[in-house]
């Protein structure tokens, strides 16, 4: 019996060790590095993207996700309104792995020509799809790798979070806005610099805490940050998460007021909406697949990185929510028609870090690829980036 | 920093952990061990969420939140006590299992919206300094926990009913000899414990984070299992251990808060850590307190 009592707990502590792993590993972290693959080896006949029956769309989660992969479904939905001719073929909660490379091999004996794997893992499955099918084009989303038949796409979304930072630094009453983050990836770590940028730019105290998670979607441990942060004096909470329901709808029932991220979702916050940074997949979605099928990819701007801007409204700022103060959305509303014009830039220099150290020199331009490989916090922020 | 916060942070992310191992003890207690905790919390919580979604009613769906943990919980009784099948092996294929069932059964109610269980101040209690904020503004399914914990104390420990189930897993001849079946004795405990561990599921879904997603769970079921033991089979411990893995869980933020230059991916494991430090230093002790019956998970004869 005693020998029992021992193998239990072990077994048990064995188990709950698998967790804690299970706990630390559930991200999918990103490389900073940019690189071109080679090029695919044989010659294609015609254009890539041309002649196909069908266009293809993975995505890593569920499309009503109130996040990241609704936006890209309903992207989805455009190109099937604008191509009548085109089937859209969908595949959801399509894991990171090689499972992506067998979805995508279907599609492509459906008839697709034509592909968009929708989330950054999906880019290494799709460079070993692209290989072996040169006719096939391939439009990731978010990566930062291209090859001759793949050119990766994103938009800047940190204008518009600059802009909600604006919204949110004036209607704080503390002074105290919450960051609820997933994993500290570049494209994590920038938003959060722009949200206190804004929220800096009307409010010279206000700080921004963040808090990392380490999973895209754990409501249980969103709903714990999100009480932990609205215990501690903090009023307005925003987020970096794939599954964005848990925050607002928390923020809701203790009076807390929310900034969403990636879709419209003040039904779940009536009260405490202030407005939401989202993506607009759909015209875009439709001109490269316009350019895929006419045979124009090589040499178009697609053919690369793209990334499109709120100039391009390819990321927008959703309506405010009710309680919105008039001069607040004024206020907003000048600074988004600075952004637009390029008249302002706020990660133009000089940007200082957490301890004041100088990141972005005084005079110097905003570079695009340069915010894609952050791994700072920029002053006013609380909170540490994980090594 | 503050007491309270961390305090109630505890009970808020221990509530649904403390009714898994409330359900995990009581099947212990009558010789069963069931791992497939984790699947029976991810069946409630799913169960729960669409029932209440459909009626409208939370109470509804923690009833059949419980329901579903208590099935899943059969698919292992049958295993263990009729089909003689091995413990382990059978409680982790059952917690596989309600993970894929539920991912894909769950693919509907991802982000459905919901009015769940809502946070009620008991009026007076809530306005005692200290006691107030830690203890009575909480929703329904945490003060039934709350009385969840004397109620199977006193059940297990001074009723007839108690007897009988924790000598079926300490010398289930003597139950036998006395005229009671220990092999549906066993069924019932497990079955109940199933219940009690959907309904933790259900407090995580309708109380907790009003959403279902996909594996929502995160081991919490697991580590469930790891506080009995750490509990020594008492229910009030099995509180303690679930509010330190909740307590735990909110000092991990609350640290995070303070911008201390401490990496999150390390805190992420206090809970677990701290699972593990309670297991290691208990573990030796609890073994004299482990019903007997336990023993024979091991050897592939796990019922009467």
């Amino acid at each position: 019996m005693r020998k029992v009592g021992r193998k239990l707990a072990l077994i048990s502590s064995s188990l709950a060790f698998m967790f804690t792993f299970v706990a630390c590993s559930s991200s999918t972290t990103s490389t900073t590095s940019p690189e071109t693959t080679a090029a695919p080896s044989q010659a294609a006949s015609a254009a890539a993207g041309t002649g196909g029956k069908a266009v293809g769309f993975i995505f890593v989660g569920a499309k009503d996700d109130y996040g990241y992969n609704q936006a890209a479904y309903i992207g989805s939905q455009a190109v099937e309104k604008a191509f009548p001719n085109l089937k859209v073929l969908r595949s959801e909660n399509v894991p990171e792995t090689a499972e992506a490379e067998r979805v995508m091999e279907e599609m492509i004996r459906n008839g697709a020509k034509i592909i968009f794997p929708t989330s950054y893992g999906h880019l290494d499955p799709a460079l070993n799809v692209a290989k072996r099918h040169p006719d096939v084009l391939f439009y990731h989303q978010g990566g930062l790798k291209t090859a001759e038949n793949l050119g990766t796409y994103f938009g800047t979304i940190w204008e518009p979070v600059y802009l909600a930072g604006i919204a949110a630094g004036k209607m704080s009453k503390s002074g105290k806005l919450g960051y609820i983050v997933s994993v500290p990836i570049p494209q994590v770590l920038l938003n959060v610099n722009a949200f206190e940028m804004g929220a800096k730019s009307v409010n010279p105290s206000a700080t921004t805490t963040v808090v990392f998670t380490g999973s895209w979607c754990d409501p249980a441990q969103q709903a714990n940050a999100a009480n932990s942060m609205i215990d501690q004096g903090i009023d307005v909470l925003s987020q970096h998460q794939d599954c964005t329901k848990t925050v607002i709808e928390t923020a809701e029932r203790r009076g807390a007021l929310s900034v969403g991220y990636h879709a419209e979702a003040s039904v779940l916050a009536p009260k405490g909406w202030i407005t939401s940074s989202i993506w607009n997949w759909s015209d875009l979605y439709v001109d490269m697949v316009k350019t895929g099928v006419e045979g124009k990819f090589k040499g178009s701007k697609y053919d690369g990185k793209y990334r499109g801007q709120l100039k391009d409204n390819v990321v927008q700022l959703t309506s405010f929510g009710s309680q919105v103060p008039d001069d607040v959305k004024k206020l907003v509303d000048k600074s988004k028609a600075e952004l637009v014009a390029g008249t302002l830039n706020p990660f133009n220099g000089p940007v200082k870090d957490q301890k004041g150290a100088v990141k972005i020199e005084a005079g110097a331009k905003l570079e695009l690829d340069k915010l894609e490989a952050t791994d700072y916090f920029v002053e006013g922020v609380i909170g540490s980036i994980p090594k | 920093m503050n007491g309270i916060d961390i305090g109630t942070g505890a009970i808020r992310a221990g509530t649904s952990v403390l009714y898994a191992s409330l359900g995990e003890l009581i099947a212990e207690r009558a010789g069963v061990v069931n791992l497939g905790t984790e699947g029976c919390m991810l069946g409630g919580a799913l169960g729960a969420f669409a029932v209440t979604v459909w009626s409208g009613n939370p109470w509804l769906g923690a009833l059949a939140g419980g329901i579903s943990g208590s099935v899943l919980a059969l698919i292992h009784a049958f295993l263990v006590i009729t089909r003689k099948a091995n413990a382990l092996a059978s409680g982790l294929t059952v917690m596989f299992f309600a993970i894929g069932l539920t991912s894909f059964l769950g693919r509907g109610f991802v982000n459905k919206q919901i009015h769940g269980f809502e946070p009620i101040s008991i009026p007076l209690l809530s306005k005692i300094p200290f006691l107030g904020p830690l203890l009575f503004q909480h929703d329904g399914l945490t003060y039934l926990s709350m009385l969840l914990v004397p109620t199977l104390w006193f059940l297990l420990f001074k009723t007839r009913l108690g007897v009988i189930l924790r000598a079926t897993g300490e010398r289930e001849e003597v139950v036998y000899t006395y005229g009671f079946s220990p092999k549906w004795i066993r069924y019932g405990a497990v079955m109940a414990g199933g219940f009690l561990t959907g309904i933790g599921g259900a407090q995580l879904s309708t109380a907790y984070t009003h959403t279902w997603v996909e594996n929502m769970t995160q081991g919490k079921g697991i580590v469930a299992v790891a506080l009995v033991i750490f509990a020594a089979w008492k229910p009030a411990r099995a509180m303690l251990g679930a509010y330190l893995f909740g307590g735990a869980q909110a000092l991990q933020l609350v640290v995070q808060q303070q911008g201390y230059e401490i990496s999150p991916f390390l805190l992420f494991m206090t809970p677990y850590v701290i699972t593990l430090l309670a297991l290691f230093l208990v573990a030796r002790k609890q073994r004299s307190q482990m019903p007997e019956g336990l023993s024979k998970v091991f050897n592939g004869a796990g019922g009467g």
